[in-house]
This record gives structure tokens, sequence and C-alpha cells, in this order.
């Protein structure tokens, strides 16, 4: 079992109905129909993954997220997910007030691009980083949008989104005393679990 | 029938009769006093009888999916490439069941055949049946058979309208439905389409109002008309101008002659064609039920409200290039399917092919029939 789904999977009540934003593969989806019995959709592009999520009996629907949410109604949701996406899409900015128009709570997850490996990357060669979790050139990787956690946070407190908790791993997803004490340059990604304005942390 | 093509082939088939004696009340108000179904099967049913699929046909098709009726005939049905051993739809594995619909004109009871209470054939009178009339005859077909539960009811076009109809009507028979380049209700630009067919075919002086066949005659021009508007609508542009270009048929313009380019020698072919093989009423009798399929109708349009009673998983499967069942209209499917708790995956396929594309062997809508399907097998059968 993969630990980053076993935190996800903490996060959504039993009987939920989720979606998840780039389902992937569908890993999530096919745990937390297992393990939580949710009502549960995933939306992905990618031919290869919706295949394998249709093996999986995954809830896969081709969409693409740049092209917007419109179709699901407000409210339509418990919980929307998206995993090691945001990063990828458009309008990052705008997809989050998407996710919580669908749902009055939301998961999202991405990589730190503070993280000090990043930070010594463009230090000492002057060049974007590439690593294990970021290994695209930058003129090919799909991570159009890279943030770190500071980044993150400010954006959510220009639009005063509640950020009702966050866990900050490693590169195995196992929370590390370093980390939690200077997440955004010992944390490699975070899980963070955010309400709509004005609700409560 | 080449070597090659017995190949993955189902082989040799041999079209059988249910003939159901008691009367059918059909859902417009009409009553048969008895009917016909023409159907075939391939593959075999299992011990509990869960391994079976239903194909349900579209506008124009008929029982013959797969195989051949004849070792010397030159072409298969008209899915043979995707039912067969190892196909998506894979006969080692499922028992399908595959018919010629109510009003059709290829064997089971429809305007050209006889009305007992007459001793002629139907023609016009044929009573109207609609998609909800299919199910119903085709759910007495699987009594029939045996078949309390389809594993999956499989449909393009106008057969993924029966799909979703069984859903809603028949919610325990079935363990998913999937529906190819299909829609909830026919748009007016679909339904338009569908009432110049009918025009040509009622306009050709030897229609008689439909009772051509009772003075030897059969309205030809107008099915052939009706025949090739349809086609040009079941392609795209771009596959059009891939597959004819603005090639001529004798290399120069030709002023006076009929046909000059060759998409036109090309629309003539498949019209004439259609026009000996098809019967008038039928096209006019089916294109009717296309345009009165609407579950939605009876729950204030709310077409997650109409799909609120189906218990099975459903998979919705359009193409890029389909202009008559766009994909926008698989999406609407998606979206109240979604909205309705249902359990749904769908895929867009990148197709230049248009509405055709359900009919054609393209390698990623066969990846994802054959995941669904053998994911299906693997929850009705228990075995991967």
């Amino acid at each position: 079992m993969r630990r980053d789904l076993d935190i996800i999977s903490d996060l959504v009540n039993p009987g939920a109905r989720v979606l998840d934003l780039g389902c992937g593969e569908g890993q999530l989806l096919a745990h937390l129909q297992a393990n939580k019995n949710v009502n549960g959709y995933g939306l992905e592009i990618d031919a290869d993954n919706i295949t394998t999520c249709l093996s999986r009996g995954v809830n896969v629907i081709e969409q693409d997220l740049d092209q917007g949410l419109h179709n699901f109604p407000d409210d339509s949701f418990d919980m929307v997910v998206m995993t090691e996406t945001l990063q990828t899409v458009r309008a990052p900015d705008r997809l989050l007030d998407e996710m919580l128009r669908i749902a009055d709570q939301c998961v999202v997850t991405f990589p730190n691009f503070g993280h000090w490996r990043c930070r010594t990357y463009l230090l000492s060669r002057g060049m974007m980083p590439v690593a294990d979790h970021l290994p695209h050139a930058w003129y090919d990787t799909p991570n159009i949008h890279l943030c770190t956690f500071l980044d993150f946070e400010r954006l959510c407190r220009q639009k005063a989104l509640t950020i009702i908790d966050r866990f900050v791993v490693d590169d195995r997803h196992i929370s590390r005393p370093l980390a939690n004490r200077f997440p955004n340059v010992f944390g490699h990604t975070a899980f963070y679990r955010l309400g709509r304005a004005g609700s409560a942390a | 029938m080449a070597q090659a093509q017995t190949n993955r082939s189902v082989g040799v088939v041999t079209p059988q009769v249910y003939h159901h004696g008691a009367p059918l009340h059909l859902s417009a108000g009409g009553r048969l006093a008895s009917f016909d179904l023409v159907f075939e099967t391939y593959g075999s049913l299992n011990e509990n009888r869960s391994n079976a699929i239903l194909i349900c046909h579209a506008l124009s098709g008929n029982h013959h999916a797969a195989g051949y009726h004849d070792q010397d005939d030159a072409k298969p049905g008209w899915w043979d490439s995707c039912v067969g051993p190892g196909k998506p739809i894979d006969t080692d594995r499922f028992f399908v069941v595959s018919l010629n619909n109510l009003g059709g004109c290829h064997g089971s009871t429809g305007p050209t055949s006889e009305n007992p209470d007459t001793g002629k054939p139907y023609g016009p009178t044929f009573p109207t049946v609609t998609v909800q009339d299919w199910v119903r005859s085709q759910a007495l077909l699987a009594d029939h058979l045996g078949i309390n539960r389809f594993a999956a009811v499989v449909g393009g076009s106008l057969g993924g309208m029966q799909a979703m109809q069984w859903a809603i009507d028949q919610p325990d028979r079935l363990h998913s439905a999937v529906l190819i380049a299909c829609a909830a209700r026919l748009t007016a630009q679909n339904i338009a389409f569908n009432e110049i067919a009918r025009q040509a075919i009622s306009s050709d002086p030897s229609f008689h109002g439909g009772d051509y066949s009772q003075l030897g005659e059969n309205p030809e021009l107008g099915l052939m008309l009706a025949r090739m508007i349809g086609h040009v609508t079941y392609l795209s542009d771009d596959g059009m101008r891939q597959k004819f270009g603005r090639e001529l048929q004798s290399g120069g313009f030709e002023p006076g002659h009929d046909v000059q380019f060759q998409v036109e020698s090309y629309l003539h072919h498949q019209g004439r064609s259609f026009s000996q093989r098809f019967d008038a009423n039928t096209y006019i009798l089916m294109t009717r039920a296309l345009d009165y399929f609407d579950p939605a109708r009876e729950h204030e349009d709310d077409l997650a409200r109409a799909l609120s009673a189906a218990n099975c998983k459903f998979c919705v499967v359009s193409f890029s290039t389909d202009w008559r069942f766009s994909t926008e209209r698989s999406k609407e499917i998606v979206d109240a399917l979604v909205s309705a708790r249902k359990n749904v995956a769908s895929a867009i396929i990148e197709s230049q092919h248009g509405h055709d594309s359900f009919l054609l062997e393209i390698p990623r809508y066969f990846d994802v029939l054959r995941s669904y399907l053998d994911r299906i097998f693997e929850e009705v059968c228990g075995e991967a």
C-alpha cells in the first residue's frame, strides 16, 4: 500500500462522494472504493492511464482539467482530491476555486520547489533542477506551475481559503522532524486539506 | 471465405428464430398478435448463465454481427472486427447474442412480414415501435435463451440508446451497459436529417404511401437519397477529404456527366446497394424510433432522474469527429450518471471517421472496450 494513499484515505469519510482530479492509474480511487466504500470518480486524459483505470474497475472519466469543471454542479461532492497535478494545470488558482465550489473540502498535494535539493541545484549549477520527482527538462516538462509551500500558502491567504491541515513528508512519504520544523526547506511533498473561505480550521 | 479471415472469426453461423406466440402491446398503443425475432449467438453460455452479452444494432444494422453465413460469403457480419475469439467482445469468454429488432427487414417481424389479420404484408400499417418496445422484446428473447442477467448490453448509436433503455427498464437484468457514439435524445439538427431522409423516401413516386410492395415496386431512388444524406452525416469533413479529396472519376471535368467526382460515385454506389437490401418502411420506422427516444422526457427533462432507476455500471465511448452523435451528447450522459451516483467510465476516442468510427477497428477504441469488458468478465465470472 502506498503511504501517500493512506494519508489521503485518512482524510476521507467513509461513504463520501469523491472526485479525483488527474486520477492517474486510479490507485487512490480503487483504494477508497475498497476500504472506504466511497462513490468516487476520477478525471484523466492520458489514454494508458484510462485503460488501466478501466481494468481496475475505477470510474474514470475522460476530461481535461484545463477545460474547466463547469459540468459539476456546486456542492455535488463531499471531497475533491488532486494529487501531484496542481503544478501541471494552466490555471491552478482558478482550479482551486472550482474545487471548493464543487465540494466544501479539498485535498491538494504537490512537490515543494523550495526543497533544499532544488535550491542547491539551482544555486550550484545555475540550471532548472532535474531530480527523481522532477525528471523533465524545462522545455518539455508537464510541470508548468511549480511552486514552494510558501507560494501555495500565500495564494491560499490571498483567496482567504482555510488550510484545515497540512502534512509534510519526505520523498518516501514519511513525516520527519526536520521537515516539520523547516517544511519549506526539508519538506518534499505536502498534503493540504483546504476549506472554503471562512470555514473553521 | 479466405483462410486469413477465418482467423479469429466465429466462423460460419446460422441465424435462429424466436417465435413469441403471445400478443405484445406496444408503448405507442399498437399491438402485435405475435412476433418473430431472428438472432445469432456466438460463443457458449457458461453454467451460471452469467457470461452473456447482448448486442443492440443501430439504424440499418441487423442480427448478423459476426462471422459468415456461408463459406463463400465475401463479407462477414457488420461488427466482425470487434466480435470473435480474442477480440474486444471475446467469444472465448462471452456468449454473445445479436438480433434483428422488431420492425426490421432481415427476418424479424416488420413491415415486410405478413399481417395475420389481413394476410397481406403490414407495409405502412406496421405499428409504431419504440426503443422501449425493442428492450421488452429483447428481454423476452433473453427469457427464451435462459439468460436472467446480461454481463453487458452493448450498442452503438441507436444501439446505445437500447442499452441505456435496458439500464432504465430492466435494472436487475444487466451488470453493465456500454453506450457507444450515443445520445440521450436527438438534437433538432439530428431529427432534421432523419426527416430529410424520410421525405426523400415518401416523395419517391414508387413509394405509394408505403404500399409499394403490393404494387411490385420499390422506392429505390428515395432510399438511395436517404442513404446518401445519412452517409455524409456519418463521416467527417476531414475523413471525406482524406478518402476522396477532389479526385475525379476520369481525371478531368466532364460537363454533362452524371458522376464526376469520386465522392459522388461512392455515394451513388452506397445508396444504390442500400436501396436494394433495405425496406423503405423499416427505414422510416427506425428513424422514428430514433427521434422519439428521450427517457428524460417523462422526468421533466432531467436525465439524471430518468437514469436513477438503473442498477448497472456504464461505459460511455464517443469519437472526436462524430458530429451526428457528438462527444457533447456523451458528456451529457456521463454528467447525468455522475449526478445519479451511478458507476460510469468514459473515453473520447480520437478518430477522423466521424460517427462511422464506432464500426471501425480503431486501436484505442478497442483497447477501451477490451479493458472494460475484461473487468466485467472478472466481476461476473470471478476470474481473470
